[in-house]
């Protein structure tokens, strides 16, 4: 044990509003467990929360290697919490290679927890290190911890007779244990959980809670570990609520519109990084009549999703950038035969394969234009964990009542992921009035449209008297016959462009969080809500009128969208890509001057950096 | 599907009001004509008919029946036709593709379907030609064949349909010549009453881009003489004589005439269709002579449909859960005072 450079510190118990936390080692070492059960402690406690768990696409990297390192970060607090936090007040770190490439982000003076067992020559050489970090002074500004986590939770389960490899694997349950203690969580509801997962496997589960309890316990006995911090409870609105990543959310997004809708969901998919969870849960829930299609690729995930809303079905897809582009020309078709179909795309690093495990918004244009033709779709997009429920819901709620495909884009961060979700009952949300029909009259005809969406109705398979034929090639604009008629496709060109303008009118105010109107207006889309909008809220003042304008509808944008814009002085338009979202602004609102700020870097923005830029934009004149 | 059918349909029932537009002398003629005709046979109530196409001029039949029906895009009429099954196990759902549509762009979705064996019947045209595109090869044309994409002949070997079902787990598979519509008629409502995937190929002669290259099988001069056409339970007999018959020599199918080299009838190989080992059948498919037609296997096994089905029932009758309600405010929940 050894703890060099501490500040004298006078806190039997210190009070903090927020803190972030993160569990770093090798990819097989439970990182993400051991997070997942911290963050889920904490909201259990109280507290707000956002997580970000960072991990690499290897499944089980080499251990030891820097690539290999898997990471989970958790942003607790008794305030509002919008993002998993940029700088940390704790690291852990099971390996060398941990520490290594997460030193960097520890704020000085804050605290490092190591595994000292794990420092060994061999695992100091895989993680590049070319003397002991822990000896050298490189870490002396900072609270370090040693602790023999490895060789201790090898003592804590000598009895059970468990192999090498369980115990070791245990250690996590160690480093959890110290991290409870020192603020103050509560051991039960992991205890709880141990039960629970490993009920067939009481061996396990009882070696599990030892070795959570000895790392509680060894923290508490040495008083070398003050009991230095407590998160009190946050002050949420009233209500019930779970913590929630964001492709669940999405997927009970979809059961919920289904049920809403009275129709049943089906989901045509095919496994890709980081969408597959969204499958995942979706494929459970039969008792609700949900047809998950694990198809053959990713075409056949869109196309029979295309043959099953053909047939009747609330019917998406869901897949990332990669998936999104093999079902571009199948998106056609269903525009084309104005068939509901809700597209997925859980946004990760591109071009190509990219990063498929890190976060990034380049595919904005790509669902916006990616296909052959005059081809406009919706685009809506969500924002937190959270939310992806309710843009799930009104992805659905939109393509049912306008006819016409949607792409909802979610991203890496924010579908991974977790927050508190004040849970929706069914009975809250917006009704979704779908066009469905099983019987019309003498005259109906296929392509008869509503007069305020231009919508068409949607006759299903199995209705007397509706037989009717749709395809790829263009449609007579009311019999829905083939027809090249040249004043006919440019009459249906048309038609499908002014259906999807026409979602304006069903879709609400884009608005200015902060302030209306002022000095700078923080322009951003999706996932990266929370960090715009914490950046905003530190520089916000009555002063400093800094606003946040957060896009969900893309395409088409809100009403009021030229009259928000035009009443700041700048506008900086945020986006983890090159500039797509500031591309189609400059297009469509050409008298405005939109500044960028961008990162690619498969990962968040950092708060810190937001607000370093922002006061450089109001600065300049 | 059982099907209580309350009305008597007649062909005309099943011709939409689209002027037909292939080119004229097209074998696509006849197998259009012979779907209309079998439809009425069916005892499926015309509302619950979906056809489904890819691209190609096969692929325009679904504008000329008169149900419900899709014209897709190439290749994905089998994921598509998956789709429509899937989210209505009631429907009777044909897919109508051809050796492009199905054997190269769209191969992937053709094998996955035949393996999962959904209640989807399949009719492959195969013409061995690209005729919409206007005459390249396919992959069921022959080496050799010179087509506007292979001026000195063509080197890629081609697919066997049969060879590649049977391979894939088909559990029903059918051949035919194009011009044989009242066996056309009979196989197509066979197909129907099938439970599982029927695939059915039909060695349509496409008369501009390559005319004539099912002549020596097809022909009627030659048709009896050089075409086995099985049936369940019967004798492998052939020829206009009916003298020739299939005999099994080790593990090679041979003709032999009965009445010569002590050959009787009794030595002639029984068609066994429905049999789960598909050995025989893939050695039917791979006949140059006699080339078998008729139906070449028709194993009864559990379609994907009723194995999902009967999980959902299994699910459903362990689930707690029947509104989402149930399910949100379910487990690990707690309350903000």
């Amino acid at each position: 044990m050894n703890l060099n450079n501490i500040e004298p510190m006078d806190k039997e118990i210190e009070s903090l509003s927020a803190v972030v936390i993160r569990f770093v080692g090798d990819s097989g070492d439970g990182m993400q467990l051991t997070g997942t059960q911290f963050t889920d402690t904490s909201a259990m406690f109280g507290n707000d929360v956002a997580t970000f768990p960072n991990y690499p696409a290897e499944i089980r990297a080499p251990q030891g290697s820097l690539y290999g390192v898997s990471g989970f970060q958790v942003h607790i607090g008794s305030v509002e919490i919008s993002t998993p936090g940029d700088d940390l007040d704790l690291l852990v770190a099971m390996n060398p290679a941990g520490l290594k490439t997460n030193f960097a982000s520890v704020k000085p003076g804050h605290t490092i927890i190591v595994d000292i067992d794990s420092f060994t020559k061999k695992n100091l050489q895989k993680a590049e290190y070319e003397s002991n970090p822990l000896e050298d002074g490189s870490l002396e500004n900072y609270r370090l911890i040693e602790v023999s986590m490895t060789s201790m939770t090898k003592e804590a389960l000598k009895d059970l007779g468990l192999d090498n490899k369980s115990i070791t694997r245990s250690k996590n349950m160690f480093a959890l244990g110290i991290v409870y203690w020192m603020y103050n969580r509560d051991m039960n509801y992991t205890l709880n959980f141990f039960d629970e997962k490993f009920k067939y496997k009481p061996t396990v589960a009882e070696a599990n809670a030892k070795v959570l309890r000895a790392g509680y316990y060894y923290a508490e006995t040495l008083e070398l570990i003050p009991n230095a911090y407590k998160i009190a409870p946050s002050t949420m609105p009233k209500g019930t609520y779970r913590i929630i990543n964001g492709n669940m959310a999405t997927a009970w997004g979809f059961l919920a519109a289904a049920e809403k809708a009275g129709l049943e969901l089906f989901l045509g998919s095919y496994p890709i990084t980081p969408a597959t969870d969204i499958l995942h849960e979706l494929v459970k829930h039969k008792n609700f009549g949900v047809k998950a299609f694990q198809a053959e690729d990713e075409i056949a995930g869109v196309t029979s999703s295309i043959g099953a809303a053909f047939a009747g079905d609330l019917a998406i897809t869901t897949t990332s950038g990669p998936g999104l582009a093999l079902k571009g020309e199948a998106i056609g078709l269903a525009l084309m035969t104005e068939l509901p179909l809700v597209i997925v795309n859980v946004q990760r690093g591109g071009p190509s394969t990219g990063l498929p495990t890190k976060t990034e918004q380049s595919d904005l244009l790509q669902a916006m234009y990616g296909r052959n033709g005059e081809s406009p779709v919706i685009v809506i997009a969500a924002s937190t964990p959270a939310d992806c429920f309710d843009y799930a819901y009104e992805a659905a709620k939109l393509t049912l009542e306008h006819m016409t495909p949607v792409i909802l884009l979610t991203d890496g961060y924010i579908a991974n992921g977790s927050e508190p979700w004040k849970i929706k009952s069914i009975n809250d949300m917006a009704d979704i009035k779908h066009r469905q029909i099983t019987a019309a009259s003498e005259s109906w005809h296929p392509y008869d449209r509503d007069n305020d969406t231009l919508s068409r109705n949607w006759a299903v398979p199995g209705s007397p008297g509706l037989e009717h034929r749709v395809g790829g090639l263009e449609k007579d604009k009311i019999t829905g016959n083939v027809s090249y008629v040249p004043d006919n496709h440019e009459y249906m060109t048309n038609i499908r462009a002014e259906k999807v303008k026409r979602v304006e009118n069903n879709i609400p105010d884009l608005k200015a969080e902060y302030h209306e109107e002022g000095d700078l207006l923080v322009i951003g889309w999706g996932g990266t809500y929370g960090s715009l909008h914490s950046a905003v809220r530190s520089l916000s003042t009555d002063d400093q009128k800094i606003g946040h304008a957060h896009f969900y509808y893309l395409n088409p944008f809100p009403k009021n969208t030229h009259e928000v814009l035009s009443r700041f002085k700048k506008v900086v338009v945020c986006e983890l890509n090159k500039g797509q979202l500031a591309f189609i602004l400059r297009g469509k609102y050409p008298d405005i001057d939109f500044i960028q700020y961008n990162k690619v870097m498969g990962l968040p923005f950092s708060v810190t950096d937001l607000v370093a830029k922002f006061n450089n934009i109001i600065k300049e004149d | 599907m059982e099907a209580t059918i309350d009305k008597k349909y007649t062909f005309k029932d099943f011709a939409s009001d689209q002027e037909v537009r292939w080119c004229p002398g097209c074998d696509d003629y006849v197998i259009l004509r012979s779907m209309q005709k079998a439809l009425p046979e069916m005892g499926v109530n015309k509302e619950d008919v979906v056809f489904i196409s890819g691209i190609g001029c096969s692929s325009r039949f679904p504008y000329y029946i008169d149900s419900y029906g899709m014209h897709s895009i190439h290749g994905r009429a089998a994921a598509i036709s998956s789709g429509v099954k899937l989210a209505n196990p009631d429907l009777s759902v044909w897919m109508i593709t051809g050796d492009g549509d199905s054997l190269a762009i769209g191969g992937n979705h053709f094998i996955h379907l035949l393996r999962r064996n959904l209640d989807i019947n399949v009719i492959l045209f195969n013409n061995e030609i690209y005729g919409l595109t206007k005459g390249q090869f396919s992959p069921t044309s022959l080496i050799g064949q010179k087509t506007k994409s292979s001026p000195y002949g063509n080197t890629q070997p081609p697919f066997h349909p049969g060879e590649l079902a049977l391979g894939a787990q088909a559990r029903f598979f059918a051949r035919l010549g194009g011009n044989s519509p009242k066996e056309m008629t009979a196989l197509f409502v066979e197909a129907q009453k099938f439970k599982g995937t029927s695939l059915i190929e039909i060695l349509q002669n496409c008369v501009i881009f390559n005319d004539g290259c099912f002549t020596q099988f097809t022909d009627k001069n030659v048709k009896e003489d050089k075409q086995l056409f099985l049936e369940h339970g019967k004798p492998m007999i052939f020829g206009k004589e009916r003298d020739k018959g299939m005999v099994l020599n080790g593990l090679k199918l041979e003709v032999r005439t009965i009445g010569e080299e002590g050959i009787t009838e009794q030595d002639i190989l029984v068609h066994d269709a429905k049999c789960e080992d598909n050995t025989l059948h893939q050695m039917l498919v791979k006949l140059q002579y006699p080339l078998a037609t008729g139906v070449i296997r028709s194993y009864q096994d559990t379609t994907f449909e009723e194995r999902e089905e009967a999980l959902n029932q299994e699910v459903k009758s362990h689930s707690s859960f029947s509104k989402v309600d149930e399910l949100f405010f379910s487990g690990e929940t707690y309350e903000v005072k």
